[in-house]
């Protein structure tokens, strides 16, 4: 098997800030995403406690996921659902497809979903024969930009509503200076409703599934969600099976922390209950593992499966704000990305986890309290051991540890540096410590290092009193 | 009396060694007995940093070899003082290495919750300044509230740097954001790192900071490469030479 190149983020993330106007805008508008969270949890004086909540039910259902998962299969049969598992990528398509083909599908109306994305189902969709078309506005602006989602909860926020214009001018014939958001989002509307009523199909995501009752929660603000399951007389529903609660009392807790920490509002404008099929319809619930289980298995990482997709770790990251989720080559993006995304392929992400300061800030917006940026840290050791640093030479480092052991040594070698910051030219110090010189001034050459000084000012002094 | 232990880290040894003067001075003024193993390197942060944290095992053992005697370690850098707490087990732990990670401290910490010091009658600093906590000092440290969190408001370094005479403080938007330094992210990711180091220097510019101050060198190093570079006239000190009673 051919082995992949690794994601280049640095590269990525460059070419995107280049372009100011959208950077600025990028940054600026998540960081207000992050900043209305704020608000929203100064506003619950049991913040604290919901988190703390959130994270063990999390814990305490990974813990128990086998008996949860059937609780959650026998419940949905009784309620007249087809329950499907897809092992992976491949079966999930596969299961789907067989479901369409059954029925005769041609058009598939779909709501956003992560899952399918990561399962690239929709290419594989089209080569059966059926259109694909997503419903939420994200969503559609980037299936019409053929594009993947740049965020979990906003898909198209590092594109410009001026963007946008231009993409709608090519598909839906409007005007492309036209970039008024409400214009913008009645075109789309115009364009998306004879298509929703004249579906075969409808495909959701899910938020939570209750494992007691049987039942998913699908939570959305356009309510692309509930036309997507309701129109058409067919609804599949696919999820994670990291996305089960054990009973419907646990979702409180979940839905008081997603919206808030998602968007700084208190809850989405949608939050649909889907228990049994309507009369004359069919319902079909597929459980991807794609891994999970793998990852539920490893030690340092498996706690990432608390994660609910709210994307405030995205929101919050610094390096995320900058650089644009397309950066990260990958489905997931932002800091729970860059510790899912080594899971599925760890050579080609083997880059993502280097992509962070590890400033931690993820790691206390999230809802469920995943340690983010200490798995981050892990993953880097993890990669260490197994070959994928993508930076550095192993042999470099264990050579640095060797002289990092011994003081003579390290100190021939400080002082060595300092007498080259003294004696070479500065601006054959820029070319030869680049990039650290490129855009940032060095550090002023010292007459003395601190050792030096203290031999001179302390150990001599002594001496001589 | 108790023994005080002088970690200077690598680029503070190497680049700002009036930082590492400072912190001894002020340590002595507080009436502290004060010794730096000659013999010290490195905490081994770099190498567990890029992965690499077995080939730290020589430094760790050298490090508890020279400082299991003290006290007390102190280090006038929060991100060495996080990774010999947190994260020093490259070789096995043994008392004496338990030891010294339960008693290294960070300067701040030391100043403020050891030594609970009131007063900094030497000291003045007539200015307004920003202060820059960096991300494991503020996150894992904890010297100050985070903005993340929603915790009440409170400010080790500020407490303190409140103590000398004529300073004021400025606010900057983000006052808990990440400077981008990162340690080899500054290099690998240079186009990110840049930018945001430039973001946090002109926050605090505009918010009127005439100085930035932190308790973390390399945060400063890399905020004013950035600054210089782009021509952001402010200007960059760590918080022991205030504290030690440094003109501007």
């Amino acid at each position: 098997m051919k082995r992949s190149t690794p994601v280049n983020h640095a590269k990525a993330a460059e070419k995107f800030m280049k372009d100011t106007a959208h950077a600025r805008f990028h940054d600026k508008r998540l960081w207000d995403l992050r900043q209305k969270r704020d608000q929203q949890m100064h506003l619950l004086p049991e913040w604290q406690e919901l988190r703390t909540l959130a994270s063990q039910i999390k814990e305490h259902t990974l813990a128990h996921l086998p008996e949860y998962l059937e609780q959650f299969e026998a419940n949905a049969l009784k309620n007249g659902v087809h329950v499907h598992w897809a092992t992976d990528a491949a079966e999930h398509n596969r299961i789907v497809g067989e479901i369409l083909e059954k029925h005769g599908v041609r058009t598939l109306i779909k709501s956003k979903s992560m899952v399918t994305e990561e399962c690239e189902m929709a290419p594989y969709l089209t080569q059966c024969d059926v259109q694909v078309i997503e419903t939420d506005l994200g969503e559609r602006i980037q299936q019409l930009d053929n594009q993947m989602p740049s965020h979990i909860v906003v898909p198209a926020v590092h594109k410009l509503a001026s963007d946008v214009a231009k993409l709608f001018a090519q598909h839906y014939h409007t005007a492309p200076d036209d970039d008024d958001p409400h214009s913008l989002a009645w075109a789309q509307r115009l364009a998306a409703r004879p298509v929703i009523l004249s579906a075969d199909a409808g495909m959701t995501g899910v938020n939570f599934a209750v494992a007691e009752t049987g039942s998913f929660v699908v939570c959305t603000n356009e309510g692309n969600a509930d036309l997507s399951a309701t129109v058409p007389k067919l609804h599949i529903a696919t999820l994670g099976i990291e996305k089960l609660i054990p009973r419907m009392a646990d979702l409180g807790v979940f839905i008081r922390l997603l919206s808030r920490s998602a968007l700084g509002s208190p809850i989405t404008q949608y939050t649909t209950h889907f228990r049994a099929p309507q009369k004359g319809s069919e319902m079909h619930v597929v459980l991807v593992d794609n891994g999970r289980s793998h990852r539920l298995g490893m030690e340092e990482f498996w706690t990432s499966l608390k994660c609910i997709r709210c994307g405030a770790c995205m929101n919050t990251c610094p390096v995320y704000r900058r650089s644009g989720g397309l950066s990260y080559g990958a489905v997931y993006s932002g800091p729970i990305g860059v510790i899912i995304d080594p899971t599925f392929n760890e050579r080609k992400y083997s880059t993502l986890p280097f992509a962070s300061t590890m400033n931690g800030s993820c790691t206390h917006v999230c809802p469920v309290k995943i340690n983010i940026h200490e798995q981050i840290y892990q993953w880097r050791g993890v990669l260490a051991n197994h070959h994928e640093l993508p930076f550095v030479k192993r042999e470099i480092m264990r050579m640095v540890g060797k002289i990092l052991g011994r003081p003579k040594l390290y100190r021939a070698m400080v002082q060595g540096a300092e007498t080259t910051l003294n004696v070479l030219p500065r601006f054959l110090l820029y070319r030869t410590m680049n990039p650290w010189g490129k855009n940032r001034t060095l550090p002023r050459p010292v007459q003395q290092t601190f050792h030096a000084w203290y031999k001179e000012h302390r150990v001599k002094k002594n001496r001589n009193t | 009396m108790q023994k005080i232990g002088l970690f200077i880290p690598c680029y503070i040894d190497a680049f700002f060694p009036k930082v590492g003067i400072a912190t001894l001075e002020l340590l002595e003024k507080c009436a502290q007995n004060v010794e730096y193993p000659m013999a010290q390197t490195c905490c081994g942060q770099p190498l567990a940093n890029v992965g690499c944290h077995s080939d730290a095992a020589e430094a760790e053992a050298l490090f508890v070899r020279h400082f299991a005697r003290y006290d007390a370690i102190v280090v006038p850098s929060g991100s060495c003082a996080h990774h010999v707490r947190e994260r020093f087990d490259a070789i096995p732990q043994t008392e004496e290495v338990c030891h010294v990670r339960s008693h290294i401290y960070e300067l701040i910490e030391f100043l403020h919750d050891i030594l609970e010091v009131q007063a900094f009658p030497w000291a003045e600093f007539p200015h307004k300044v920003g202060i820059h906590n960096g991300c494991s000092t503020l996150r894992s440290l904890r010297t100050a509230s985070m903005s993340e969190l929603g915790e009440p408001f409170f400010s080790k370094p500020q407490a303190l740097l409140s103590r000398v005479k004529g300073i004021s403080f400025v606010t900057p938007h983000r006052p808990d954001e990440c400077c981008g330094f990162g340690g080899t992210f500054s290099i690998t990711e240079e186009a990110v790192s840049i930018r945001m180091g430039l973001d946090k220097v002109q926050d605090y510019y505009k918010a009127g900071a005439e100085y930035i101050v932190s308790a973390d060198s390399s945060c400063l190093m890399h905020q004013q490469g950035c600054a210089e570079h782009a021509g952001v006239p402010i200007r960059f000190i760590h918080i022991a030479e205030i504290l030690n009673g440094a003109q501007a």
